[in-house]
């Protein structure tokens, strides 16, 4: 479905991303993980177009993504569920929803937030309220949902359990296992790798823009070189 | 009775300066910047009114048309020449071409309509039949200040449905608060910011010819002080926010005819300036700015 291929970003003269390859096929879940400032979020910002690669390319659904405009991504099926969640904090919950569902046409619109609020109970209850008065595992969930809207054939998730409780953290990743079975393709960013290696099916280890080690969720995670260096020995 | 003369002064020009500062607020709203040129649109929108009737022999209503129509494309052709080139840049650089679109709009008037002052024909009637006596020979209205809160009061809430319940409006609202959030919603910043100014320089054309209705004298600087007031208005009510410009708009006006009325004529922007300095000491977002305490 994905499939990246040798990118090379540079910020400045600072060479970020160092020849990167990866594949996201039909209905897996794959993670990048490594530790901060490895270029994951580089790799999903190159992805959907907020950067760009000075080689190599980045095919989704088997089309080149080169010289297309980040906001042309989400009619093409691809959605970024940002790092930092960037919900709209001043509009509501239910507004935010309606902001994901942009590019969808009027019709799909109230079958997608049926879908997205069977997903997200919690959402329903508060979809009048000002999406800036959340909890964090709330807005998490909201940016979820809201990238979600699209009916998106991958979703990209960056971050998602940053700065929640340990408790939220589960349920965050209760929710991508749910996803996971409903057959999303997922492409997940995370520093919680034991976590994220426990959802996926296959994960890419990063270290200062390269990858250095690729396997599926269950080897990685009990790798002795990863173990040593991401989950603590 | 002549306070209620005043008051009634008052609201009517507040209502002109809300209409202004609608322009301002929510090109400032999305696009983060200044634009000084906005006041001079003003200008523009009056003289191509003052020109559709007069040399055309337009009725009033054409004309207003006509000059929201000159004024929208205006407004879209400011951004899309001046502004947008500058989308990444320093906000001063953005500040600076405004300032400079600002003067490039009033040299090119006084070029093509000349530098002397014209009589602007009112869209309705200003002479002593056409008002409306509230009490006969001491309290009345005149049908321009008529025309300007009911023109103001529907801006105001055709902006209201416009923002909470269409699809663009929403997209509006999403781009003034992330604009990198938005586009990751497939939302196209660049069409939304379009569509922002063409809004702000159409309502500039109508506050232009009620303006010169109210004030009848035209010249290439004839938007440049309303412009300024007007933006303290908007930052007066909270810049960013549409009820903020409302509410501003209307108490600057209010505060000005009755600081022109009992204080001193040649004293009433100082005062008016005073007023917005307490304000912003004790509400540095001004009346109606919001803070949302932002979560992590």
């Amino acid at each position: 479905m994905l499939n990246v291929n040798d990118i090379n970003v540079y910020y400045g003269a600072i060479h970020a991303i160092k020849g990167v390859s990866f594949q996201v096929n039909d209905g897996e879940v794959v993670t990048l993980i490594g530790a901060n400032g490895a270029g994951k979020s580089t790799i999903l910002n190159t992805v959907c177009g907020l950067l760009r690669s000075r080689t190599g390319s980045v095919e989704f659904l088997g089309q080149d993504l080169a010289g297309i405009p980040a906001h042309k991504l989400v009619e093409r099926g691809l959605a970024h569920v940002p790092e930092g969640r960037r919900i709209f904090q001043h509009m509501t919950v239910e507004e935010n929803l309606e902001m994901g569902a942009y590019t969808q046409p009027r019709s799909s619109v109230d079958p997608n937030l049926e879908r997205v609020f069977e997903q997200f109970p919690r959402l329903k209850e508060r979809r009048r309220q000002v999406a800036g008065t959340l909890s964090g595992g709330e807005q998490q969930m909201l940016a979820m949902g809201r990238g979600l809207m699209s009916d998106p054939k991958l979703l990209m998730l960056d971050e998602p359990s940053m700065g929640l409780a340990p408790i939220l953290v589960e349920q965050i990743f209760d929710i991508i296992k749910r996803l996971h079975q409903a057959g999303t393709t997922i492409l997940l960013v995370e520093q919680n790798a034991r976590m994220a290696l426990s959802v996926a099916d296959r994960g890419y280890v990063l270290e200062t823009g390269k990858i250095v080690a690729t396997g599926t969720g269950d080897d990685l995670l009990h790798d002795e070189a990863v173990k040593k260096a991401y989950l603590g020995g | 009775m002549s306070f209620l003369n005043n008051a009634i002064t008052g609201v009517s020009l507040g209502s002109i300066y809300a209409i202004i500062a609608l322009g301002y607020t929510m090109v400032y709203g999305i696009a983060k910047m200044l634009n000084f040129a906005h006041g001079d649109v003003i200008m523009v929108g009056a003289y191509v009114c003052f020109l559709a009737m007069g040399s055309l022999g337009l009725p009033p209503l054409a004309g207003v048309l006509l000059a929201v129509v000159v004024c929208t494309a205006l407004g879209i052709a400011i951004e899309r020449l001046a502004y947008k080139p500058l989308r990444s840049a320093p906000s001063l650089a953005v500040l600076i071409t405004a300032i400079g679109v600002s003067y490039l709009l009033q040299n090119s008037a006084q070029l093509l309509w000349g530098a002397d002052t014209k009589t602007f024909t009112p869209i309705v009637g200003t002479d002593q039949e056409s008002r409306l006596w509230l009490v006969p020979g001491q309290l009345s209205i005149s049908y321009v200040a008529i025309l300007s809160v009911v023109c103001c009061v529907v801006v105001m809430i055709a902006l209201a449905l416009f923002t909470g319940r269409t699809k663009m409006g929403k997209a509006m609202r999403a781009c003034s608060e992330d604009k990198g959030a938005a586009q990751l919603m497939g939302i196209d910043v660049n069409t939304t910011i379009s569509v922002t100014f063409a809004i702000g320089s159409a309502l500039a054309a109508i506050a232009g010819v009620l303006m010169c209705s109210a004030y009848p004298v035209l010249s290439p600087t004839t938007g440049s002080l309303p412009g300024i007031r007007a933006f303290t208005a908007a930052v007066f009510g909270g810049i960013g926010s549409i009820p903020g410009a409302l509410l501003g708009g209307i108490l600057l006006g209010v505060i000005e005819t009755f600081a022109k009325a009992y204080i001193s004529t040649d004293l009433s922007d100082a005062v008016v300036f005073a007023v917005l300095i307490i304000v912003l000491l004790v509400r540095p977002a001004g009346l109606m700015g919001k803070y949302v305490p932002e979560k992590v």
